[in-house]
């Protein structure tokens, strides 16, 4: 039976047994939700190759790789398309059916700015203008509007878009501060509760966030900081299964702008995917049985052109990959209406065609795993989207 | 006691008050903020910093060191006994060592400046012209670089500080063009008989146009882009013959094109690479003029309408609010084009302006600015080995914004809980060190004056030593804006 059928029908929830309490469970209270944004336009015809293409190769000259088999060659998904050999864990969780991957996907957003993409994807309307906090925020706004109110984290120094507006989140990353008394803190809260709410509330959730990390052991050993996501993603894994832990995660991992010799099987970019990959696998070590409930999904602002630019790398493009990735997604396929690489499938001539909304992923999240309604989705969340149809993920 | 508004000029305009400002600026914060808008002092250290060219010709050297260490290294049966590992270590060293020295004397020069509005601004342009530390070689250059093109041109015109910029090594070898070849350059066109493929790189067109000149709404396409990476081809930094541009270097010569010429680590023109024949950018036609091709397009570029209000947009953010008056950025920018680009009439209108001075507390600080002013309002200064340390700690790593639109100008992206929770943390440290030494309810008011509120002034008063004093001061929401 499908979450969604379940949830849409009232009668289901006087169904009595393990099934549908179970069931009901996973669509409200327990579900986990990790959003991972991967800043500077990843290359997502380097990271799920189309090399069942004929021009394929020609296209992508230095930085195409070869057909399953050959040395350094692509991990085979369906025929067409491949993922780059430096993601081997999700490449098994495609195997095990917990790796959906969306293709030719895009934000609303066609230009070619890092800022303004991040700005409309984490926004989640359809230009930058448009920026009254972040579509995850506003999510949990609905969220505890229709049930009950959740948490969210930030793992960064700074919230990012996606996670500001009016609920407040909290955000944690590594420190190596001594901890600062609690009769100094008591006064500290104090001044800010008389002059500056907004401080205040920071302060509370930071508070929070600390105690968690403190329970949850991670005082210390989570150094590595930098551009590495493992640590931070161990770091989430562990605040998601905390019993009274945030419900939502947000991670960021720059470096995937690459102008110039961004490499094939090896080099710049294959390191990042490489990060990248052990940054998943360790989330879902450390979510242990609760990988089963949890849903994971990797975006970026945009792909990189088809061809190689004359440095050995790729310019700013359009469409590209999105990964969605968890025990609750229906994986093992790569979810794409396929425009092409021929010279008139691109769009301008040099990019990815998108033929799929990132939104539309978001949304399958957030109405599958938390019940959102689709009016809170279509108008709240994502104002004015009632012509992006959630993807079906489960 | 610190007037409300004297307290603006320094902590909002400047780089935070130190105490004995209230004497120094006495009731005229508006004409203290005005002299320091002069032309260009030699700044004390600077003299004895290092060039930047020096710095890149010598990791370059370094560079060849390692490789060939390294080569001799991978050789199968090596000569291993031959090669000394501290070869192969000095390129990273030497890097990391020239990053932590400019880092800390960024960090020393804000700190003890008599004029900081000026440094303020300065700290302001280095970062609408952008350049990251965290990719490599610029972490060596990157403070150098604003010495040598920012600091001289800060209050100049905004033609000079722009060619200065771009022309730095530091920004061609941060945004690639370098690397950047014209298909139908000598180079290009050779190469590109015998199969090879190479060509433009857009990266520094697409930032000069979206970041540093007309803004991403400023109304240029794609084909904008194209052309004036064309155009920017050939500008390029000299002795690049040794890591990503050893294979142009070697193409050249195998080509029989006469490589690179330049200076080590200076600009220098690449005819070889340059796209001819002219370029249309905006519907503005450039003709074939060599290097000086792309020196017309920028001053064309700082002369547009879109640049001036762009411009007149940051710098209203930066020193008024996050969502700046309407009516201020259409002053500043049409001062700014009635005066052909020059700044410091920009700058005077500005802090002529009305808008400046009401709101004492509407900007909050980076975690670098609250850095500065901590340092400042203590009459501290952190020891230079544990500045990059500390700030990092803090969230802001010095000289890596990690991209080349800069560090973020709104509080929403420096407002979190964990970042404020670092802050107290330092706080209580630093109070413990200088609690005993330094009377915090004097200190209040001289670094915050009338805008410390009664919570704030309370709290101090009543902390139970000298260092939880200090550090409530430091912690106090006051103290977290500007």
């Amino acid at each position: 039976m499908d979450r969604r059928q379940l949830l849409s029908s009232g009668a289901t929830l006087a169904l009595a047994g393990p099934l549908a309490s179970r069931a009901f469970a996973a669509a409200t209270d327990d579900a986990r939700f990790a959003l991972v944004i991967l800043r500077g336009g990843l290359d997502g015809l380097a990271a799920v190759p189309p090399y069942g293409e004929g021009t394929y190769s020609r296209l992508r000259g230095p930085l195409a790789l070869g057909a399953p088999g050959s040395d350094g060659s692509v991990l085979p998904l369906d025929g067409l398309f491949g993922l780059h050999p430096a993601l081997a864990n999700l490449h098994r969780m495609y195997g095990d059916g917990q790796l959906a991957i969306a293709h030719a996907v895009a934000s609303p957003y066609r230009e070619r700015s890092h800022f303004d993409g991040q700005k409309v994807l984490e926004a989640g309307g359809t230009s930058p203008e448009t920026s009254d906090g972040g579509w995850l925020n506003r999510a949990l706004a609905a969220l505890a509007e229709e049930s009950f109110g959740r948490d969210a984290i930030a793992l960064a120094d700074s919230v990012p878009l996606v996670l500001r507006g009016p609920v407040t989140v909290s955000s944690w990353a590594p420190s190596r501060l001594p901890d600062t008394d609690e009769d100094t803190l008591a006064r500290v809260r104090e001044i800010y509760e008389a002059t500056d709410p907004a401080l205040a509330a920071q302060l509370t959730q930071a508070l929070n966030a600390r105690g968690l990390a403190g329970d949850a052991g991670m005082d210390g050993g989570l150094r590595g900081g930098g551009q590495q996501l493992a640590p931070l993603a161990t770091a989430a894994g562990r605040f998601l299964a905390a019993a009274d832990g945030p419900r939502i995660a947000v991670l960021e991992s720059g470096g995937w702008d690459t102008h110039a010799n961004q490499g094939a099987a090896a080099g710049t970019l294959a390191q990042r995917l490489q990060q990248l990959d052990n940054g998943i696998a360790s989330l879902k070590t450390e979510l242990g049985p609760i990988w089963e409930r949890t849903t994971v999904v990797i975006v970026t602002e945009f792909g990189r052109t088809v061809a190689a630019n004359g440095t050995r790398g790729t310019d700013h493009g359009t469409a590209g990959v999105a990964f969605v990735a968890g025990g609750t997604v229906a994986g093992g396929r790569v979810i794409a209406d396929w425009p092409g690489l021929g010279e008139r499938d691109l769009y301008e001539g040099r990019d990815l065609m998108p033929t799929l909304d990132m939104r539309a992923l978001f949304k399958g999240v957030l109405g599958e795993q938390y019940g959102l309604s689709a009016r809170a989705l279509d108008t709240l969340v994502f104002p004015d989207s009632s012509a992006v149809a959630p993807v079906d993920l489960a | 006691m610190l007037t409300q508004a004297t307290a603006i000029a320094t902590n909002r305009f400047g780089t935070g008050a130190k105490p004995g400002d209230a004497e120094r600026i006495g009731n005229d914060p508006a004409g203290w903020l005005d002299a320091q808008i002069g032309p260009a002092t030699a700044q004390p250290a600077a003299a004895t910093r290092p060039k930047s060219a020096d710095v890149l010709s010598e990791i370059r050297e370094l560079r060849l060191v390692r490789q060939a260490a390294q080569a001799a290294q991978a050789r199968p049966g090596g000569q291993q006994a031959a090669v000394d590992p501290a070869a192969i270590r000095e390129f990273g060293q030497t890097i990391a060592e020239n990053y932590q020295a400019q880092a800390s004397s960024l960090y020393a020069t804000a700190i003890a400046t008599d004029a900081p509005f000026r440094e303020r601004l300065s700290l302001f342009w280095a970062n609408h012209f952008a350049v990251s530390a965290d990719k490599q070689p610029i972490g060596a250059i990157a403070g150098l670089y604003l010495d040598e093109a920012i600091r001289p041109n800060v209050a100049g015109n905004f033609r000079d500080l722009l060619r200065a910029s771009i022309q730095h090594p530091a920004m061609l070898l941060y945004l690639d063009n370098q690397t950047s070849i014209g298909p139908g350059s000598l180079l290009g066109s050779r190469a590109n008989q015998g199969n090879r493929r190479v060509g433009l790189n857009e990266n520094l067109a697409r930032e000069i146009l979206e970041l540093h000149t007309l803004g991403v709404d400023g109304g240029y396409t794609q084909d904008d882009v194209i052309e004036f990476s064309k155009a920017l081809t050939g500008w390029s930094v000299g002795g690049q013959d040794d890591g990503p541009a050893a294979r142009l270097g070697a193409m050249a010569g195998r080509l029989g094109i006469a490589g690179d010429t330049g200076a080590p680590g200076e600009f220098t023109f690449r005819g070889a690479v340059h796209e001819p024949g002219s370029k249309t950018i905006l519907g503005r036609r450039f003709g074939e003029d060599g290097v000086d091709e792309a020196e017309a397009v920028l001053d064309f570029l700082a002369g547009r309408e879109e640049t001036a209000h762009f411009l007149a947009t940051k710098l209203a953010r930066h020193f008024v609010a996050d969502v700046p008056p309407e009516n201020l950025v259409a002053k500043l920018a049409e001062t700014y084009l009635d005066n052909d680009g020059e700044l410091a009439p920009v700058y005077r209108a500005l802090i002529r302006a009305e808008h400046g001075w009401r709101e004492p507390l509407a900007k909050y600080k980076t975690p670098q600015d609250y850095l500065i002013s901590a340092f400042r309002a203590l009459d501290q200064a952190p020891p230079p080995n544990q500045v990059v340390a500390l700030a990092t700690q803090l969230g802001q790593r010095p000289m890596t914004p990690g991209s080349p639109a800069g560090w973020p100008d709104i509080a929403d992206h420096w407002t979190s809980g964990d970042a404020l929770l670092k802050r107290i943390e330092w706080s209580t440290t630093l109070g413990a060190t200088v609690g005993d030494r330094i009377d915090a309810v004097a200190r209040l008011d001289d670094v915050l004056g009338e805008v410390a509120g009664t919570a704030t002034r309370n709290g101090v008063r009543r902390a139970e030593s000298g260092a939880q004093a200090i550090a409530l001061l430091l912690a106090a929401p006051e103290f977290q804006r500007r």
